[in-house]
């Protein structure tokens, strides 16, 4: 499948900033104002950045709104939906605290909820699609949401440092978010290697249904050169690297963080270096999101020549 | 509404004869005709005339060569066949389940209850991809210049069209094809011409795994005589030309000697 780069940020940046959102709409992380500013400022930022990237993938953004209608059978709707309700919560939930009126609960929550359910719905866009076992047959919606709790996790510990040294819980917490979706991680690829264009049965003899026929194989193209099909969900590329870049992608995401975590809980003098711990997390996230797309194979290649 | 109806009173589609398919692409250019100044916005092209063209186009013809498992070459028991060629056209298989519909957020794609028609109002559509992404087939093509899904319309804007003349109120793929291998009806009636063909010809679905229940039928190939059979007749001896006059006489002579 095409790793649109919109899609890549989006997922990304979103995943981030609404992770961000449950944890700081739990009540976690410091109660000052200039903390509140700060944090929800960085959740809503990250948010909205991702959902901008979204719009940017469209043929025509300025009908987007028309999206929020098909909630009955469409996650992408649901999507919407949901990501509005948690940033119009959690919208009022930081004005409230940034303003000192302190940390309401009822917004807090349904804010954080909201958020979960946006990162669950996303996780199902991809996880719906049966034309590409590999999301479909594995726990995708898992992957989602540990990725978004660890990363909301480590957004919301670093962007307490200008107002606190981190307490060693806070640094053991998101940590401990890091290793589970680490664990996760490593689950969702051990079961997507498993799972190939024909999890289903599907082959290129059932694509064109002669199956009783023999072995079908592509002997004419019905273009000569590429067209959509191809570049959304034929073509096949950075299948040489994977492994290289899966490798870079889990030590960006989790063991690098998790390095500088344990130098600032052993040297709280050196927790400044947390602050790179974000950045580097979410390159790596970045990274294994596009392994998501590019290694992921749909059906329809079945009459291009592919099994 | 991307939700499915229940049932449609229709189920009106294609039967698409594997057999009699010649590969003619007649049927794709057709199509590209008649949708580009038809219903919606025209199926643009990209770089037509350039090094790397590319377009949108509803329909497609891919061939494939299908080799029997047991094959004389390979000195195999059974009954033994010789690899084929299969010319294979794909278009929207209006599915009965079809998952393109209901991914949609904005309610632009849908399926008609009154015929079974899958549509996509581009008016509404924002060009998001999904549909084409959760299509098993591959029926769905995105126009690059008008940022929207293009699909089969089952020509739509023809099988209802009072202003065309009879004979031409059928899918322009249906009227195109100089083979006739592909028939248009209510496969939903059991009574059709359609319907009758599929069963006496045993017409199948398309990756009927998929689960989403396609109203197009193929028709599979029929079975080949097998032409490598000694004692069978050999074309080429029906084309070997009557010697007249002196080689005649030669030929009957030499007949004679044995």
């Amino acid at each position: 499948m095409h790793p649109a780069p919109s899609i890549i940020l989006f997922s990304t940046l979103s995943g981030a900033g609404f992770g961000m959102m449950i944890w700081l709409g739990a009540g976690f992380g410091p109660s000052s104002r200039g903390f509140a500013f700060f944090a929800c400022g960085l959740a809503l930022a990250l948010a909205t950045a991702g959902l901008f990237a979204s719009l940017w993938h469209l043929g025509n953004p300025r009908r987007a709104w028309r999206a929020l209608s098909q909630w009955r059978s469409s996650w992408l709707s649901r999507e919407g939906i949901f990501s509005i309700a948690a940033l119009a919560c959690f919208g009022i939930y930081a004005l409230l605290w940034a303003a000192g009126q302190g940390r309401f609960i009822f917004p807090g929550v349904c804010g954080a909820m909201f958020a979960l359910a946006t990162i669950y719905a996303t996780s199902m866009i991809y996880a719906g699609i049966e034309a590409v076992p590999r999301w479909s047959k594995s726990p995708t919606p898992a992957l989602f949401v540990a990725y978004a709790t660890a990363g909301g996790g480590l957004g919301v510990t670093v962007a307490a440092l200008p107002f606190t040294d981190p307490p060693l819980a806070t640094l053991a917490v998101s940590a401990a978010l890091l290793i589970a979706a680490a664990a996760v991680a490593l689950w969702w690829r051990m079961r997507a290697a498993a799972i190939g264009l024909d999890a289903d049965g599907s082959t290129p003899e059932t694509a064109i249904g002669l199956p009783a026929l023999g072995r079908a194989r592509l002997f004419e193209s019905p273009h000569s050169s590429p067209n959509y099909l191809f570049k959304e969900m034929v073509f096949r590329i950075g299948r040489k690297h994977a492994d290289k870049l899966r490798r870079l992608a889990f030590g960006a995401a989790f063991i690098l963080p998790l390095l500088l975590l344990g130098i600032a809980a052993a040297m709280p003098s050196w927790s400044p270096v947390l602050w790179l711990a974000l950045p580097v997390h979410l390159a790596g996230v970045a990274a294994s999101r596009w392994l998501f797309f590019a290694e992921a194979e749909h059906v329809v290649s079945l009459y291009y020549g592919y099994r | 509404m991307t939700t499915l109806p229940s049932a449609t009173r229709k189920k009106l589609g294609l039967v698409i004869d594997l057999d009699t398919c010649v590969g003619c692409h007649a049927c794709v250019v057709a199509c590209k005709e008649w949708n580009t100044g038809g219903y919606g916005a025209p199926l643009s092209d990209q770089d037509a005339y350039g090094a790397s063209p590319s377009g949108a186009w509803l329909n497609r013809v891919h061939s494939f060569e299908i080799t029997p498992a047991a094959t004389r070459c390979k000195g195999g028991q059974g009954p033994a066949q010789s690899a084929q060629i299969v010319h294979f056209p794909k278009s929207c298989l209006h599915c009965d389940d079809a998952p393109c519909v209901t991914v949609c957020p904005t309610g632009a794609s849908y399926k008609r209850a009154e015929d079974g028609i899958v549509l996509v109002d581009e008016s509404m559509c924002i060009g998001c991809g999904l549909c084409a992404w959760a299509c098993p087939y591959g029926a769905r093509e995105m126009d690059a210049a008008a940022g929207v899904m293009k699909k089969c319309t089952l020509c739509v804007d023809r099988i209802y069209n009072d202003n065309i003349p009879e004979p031409d109120q059928v899918p322009a793929c249906v009227r195109a094809c100089p083979a006739s291998a592909r028939h248009f009806g209510d496969l939903g009636d059991p009574g059709s011409a359609v319907s009758k063909l599929v069963a006496e010809r045993g017409g199948v679905d398309l990756m009927p795994e998929q689960g989403t229940r396609p109203v197009n039928k193929y028709l599979p190939p029929r079975a080949k005589a097998d032409i490598d059979i000694d004692g069978n007749f050999r074309l080429a001896e029906l084309a070997m030309p009557e010697a007249t006059g002196f080689l005649g006489w030669l030929d009957r002579a030499l007949e004679r000697l044995g």
